[in-house]
């Protein structure tokens, strides 16, 4: 299992462009990909559920990322929050 | 009475795009059943993601429609709608087109009650592919009746999926009850030139399909039935707005002389290669401000040397031998680039940006003057440094700038040795030493804008003070002076690329200045160019000799409005 801390530093938190482009990145892997703000995790395959994390600009999310491909996964998620969100 | 969401007149007929949600039945379902209605939602689904393909498609040079269809494509393959429509049809017996209105009804409320106002704004597309499904449900998708000619159409809302499949050759205005002038269809109609008017409360109760309306998109009306007379006075009013229309397009061919012979040059703010064929269009002379950052945000990372000299070369080309000023990138605290960390500010607007950046990460920096250098040789460029505060800062980038010089030369690259260099005037200490400055630069462009917020201590975007931000504030219009009197006293040229070059109040006073060089969007191109021909510089001069002795902008403003 592989666990990443980010950062938002959009101070909007996560629209739902990059939300969707997130969710797609997690439906391209077997691993179960989970995301948590403070309260319970919540898988990462619904755009509402993302949404409504309610993670905004200066807020740290924690992902967790178990599975086969797991290692590819957590290397596409890292891309994408350097590439189009925010840096961990 | 709305918002006036985008100017002109239409007299047309009302098209009604009314959304009849189906209201509960409350039928259950029996045992047998539920496969049966689960399979109907399934089908729902498969033709709705089957529809935001094709319209994907249809809108596929509209970025920002294709962005909403992709969430929507999203939304609706979303798990916490179908596991909850699934358990609703499975648990609760009740049958799809039932557990579907639920569902929605239910994360429509969930998004409506968010504090955030973006996720707020959200329940509208949840809304939005909930209606799809249930128009899919019900086995009759895409019903609404086609549009006939001359239509008005008039709804309470129009979703994205509305208005980028309709036909809008024709549509001849839209009227809504709710939307601002920001919404996607005031963009939508303004981009098509179809007047609108949105956010009328109640408009929908005394209108029925094919009633006669007027839509006034410049003053934000909306006439139900309007009498014979009024229809009169419309039809004239619309005739005047397209004659003052051809008559400002006739201008683009005329030159920019005050009736007394004093040549003035119109420039465009542009951002792209696109921009500066409009241009042209308008009947600009040349491009007084490129703004860079466009081009950087668009990118994944920083764009490589060779992405923006084919950027800079292809808005060269296209400038066709006139003049084109590249301002260097001008980022900050407020104008963030995804993939550069810059950090958090107290004050970004007081902090780590524009050419301070560019001093302090010169590899960003040698990258985007290379590429200016190089594209110099394919036309008429010029370099202007934003946000100068001293002239240490003007030294250093222009040290910097003959070393890229000599790496180009070394390399045997070509390049445009010449290139002028210019800077902007927009924060106070500069304009206080722009005798100074003047002696070491080819051209000033004086960014108003910011010039405004930095002399008066005022943050525009603050909504408890922006009232406080003026540009014909005596401070500023006395700041503004100088630089322009400085660069004519040492010969170098000197333009205006904030609002103030656009705004008609200001055109015969900077001219009085001694201006002799706009630099405005398009767009506002005609109507400033209306304004300088048909006056004289005698005048300008005196309109300027009457307001440099006024002392608050109240009095300015209206001084000015009476003597245009």
């Amino acid at each position: 299992m592989i666990s990443k801390e980010y950062i938002i530093t959009d101070p909007d938190g996560i629209h739902a462009r990059p939300a969707a482009n997130l969710i797609k990145i997690g439906r391209k892997f077997q691993s179960t990909i989970q995301i948590k703000k403070d309260k319970d995790p919540i898988e990462l395959n619904s755009m509402i559920g993302l949404m409504t994390l309610g993670a905004k600009g200066g807020d740290s999310i924690m992902l967790t990322i178990e599975g086969e491909d797991e290692l590819e996964a957590a290397q596409a998620i890292e891309d994408f929050f350097q590439n189009e969100l925010s840096k961990p | 009475m709305g918002v006036a969401a985008s100017p002109g007149i239409s007299i047309g007929y009302a098209h009604l795009i009314i959304k009849t949600r189906p209201t509960l039945s409350g039928i259950l379902i029996d045992d047998q059943s539920i496969p049966i209605e689960l399979e109907k939602f399934e089908d729902a689904i498969r033709k709705s993601m089957g529809q935001l393909e094709r319209l994907k498609d249809k809108a596929k040079s509209n970025l920002e429609e294709v962005d909403i269809l992709e969430s929507h494509i999203e939304l609706l393959q979303d798990p916490q709608i179908s596991d909850e429509v699934t358990t609703y049809i499975t648990e609760e017996r009740n049958n799809a087109l039932d557990a579907v209105t639920l569902v929605v009804n239910k994360m429509v409320q969930l998004f409506e009650g968010l504090d955030d106002a973006y996720l707020r704004a959200r329940s509208a597309d949840i809304r939005d592919i909930g209606d799809r499904i249930v128009t899919n449900l019900l086995g009759n998708p895409e019903t609404t009746t086609p549009l006939g000619h001359n239509s008005i159409v008039l709804a309470k809302e129009l979703s994205p999926s509305d208005t980028i499949s309709m036909d809008l050759e024709k549509v001849l205005g839209f009227a809504t009850e709710t939307g601002g002038a920001v919404s996607h269809t005031a963009i939508l109609a303004k981009s098509n030139n179809v007047p609108a008017v949105l956010g009328c409360s109640e408009l929908l109760e005394t209108v029925i399909h094919g009633d006669h309306i007027i839509v006034d998109g410049t003053q934000g009306t909306v006439i139900v039935n309007p009498s014979e007379n009024v229809k009169e006075e419309y039809r004239q009013k619309q005739v005047d707005f397209i004659k003052h229309k051809a008559y400002l397009n006739s201008l683009k061919e005329m030159p920019a002389i005050t009736n007394d012979g004093v040549g003035i040059t119109l420039l465009a703010n542009i951002s792209n290669d696109k921009d500066m064929k409009k241009a042209l269009e308008y009947g600009a002379k040349g491009v007084g401000l490129l703004r860079t950052e466009m081009m950087y945000m668009e990118k994944e990372s920083f764009p490589t040397e060779e992405e923006q000299y084919q950027f800079y070369k292809s808005v060269a080309i296209h400038a066709q031998g006139t003049p084109v000023t590249v301002r260097t990138l001008d980022i900050g605290g407020d104008k963030p680039l995804g993939y550069f960390d810059l950090p958090k500010e107290e004050n970004p607007f007081l902090g780590y940006r524009a050419i301070r950046i560019s001093l302090d990460q010169q590899e960003i920096f040698n990258t985007q003057l290379r590429a200016i250098l190089r594209a110099g040789v394919h036309g008429n460029l010029k370099i202007m440094l934003p946000m100068i505060s001293n002239v240490m800062e003007l030294r250093k980038a222009k040290e910097i700038l003959d070393q890229v010089k000599e790496e180009l030369f070394s390399e045997g690259i070509a390049f445009a040795p010449n290139i002028p260099v210019g800077i902007m005037i927009e924060v106070p200490s500069a304009a206080i030493m722009a005798d100074v400055l003047a002696k070491e630069v080819d051209f000033f462009s004086i960014g108003t804008n910011d010039l405004c917020q930095y002399a008066l201590a005022v943050d525009r975007g603050n909504e408890n003070i922006k009232q406080l931000y003026d540009p014909f504030d005596p401070a500023v219009l006395r700041l503004v002076h100088q630089s322009i009197e400085r660069a004519n006293d040492n010969n170098i040229s000197v333009s205006v690329c904030g609002e103030l070059a656009s705004d008609t109040r200001a055109t015969l006073l900077l001219m009085g200045m001694g201006l002799r060089e706009f630099s405005m969007s398009s767009t506002a191109i005609p109507e400033v160019k209306d304004i300088i021909r048909k006056h004289n510089i005698k005048k300008a001069k005196e309109i300027w000799n009457h307001v440099m002795n006024m002392d608050h902008s109240k009095s300015i403003t209206d001084y000015l409005e009476k003597h245009i």
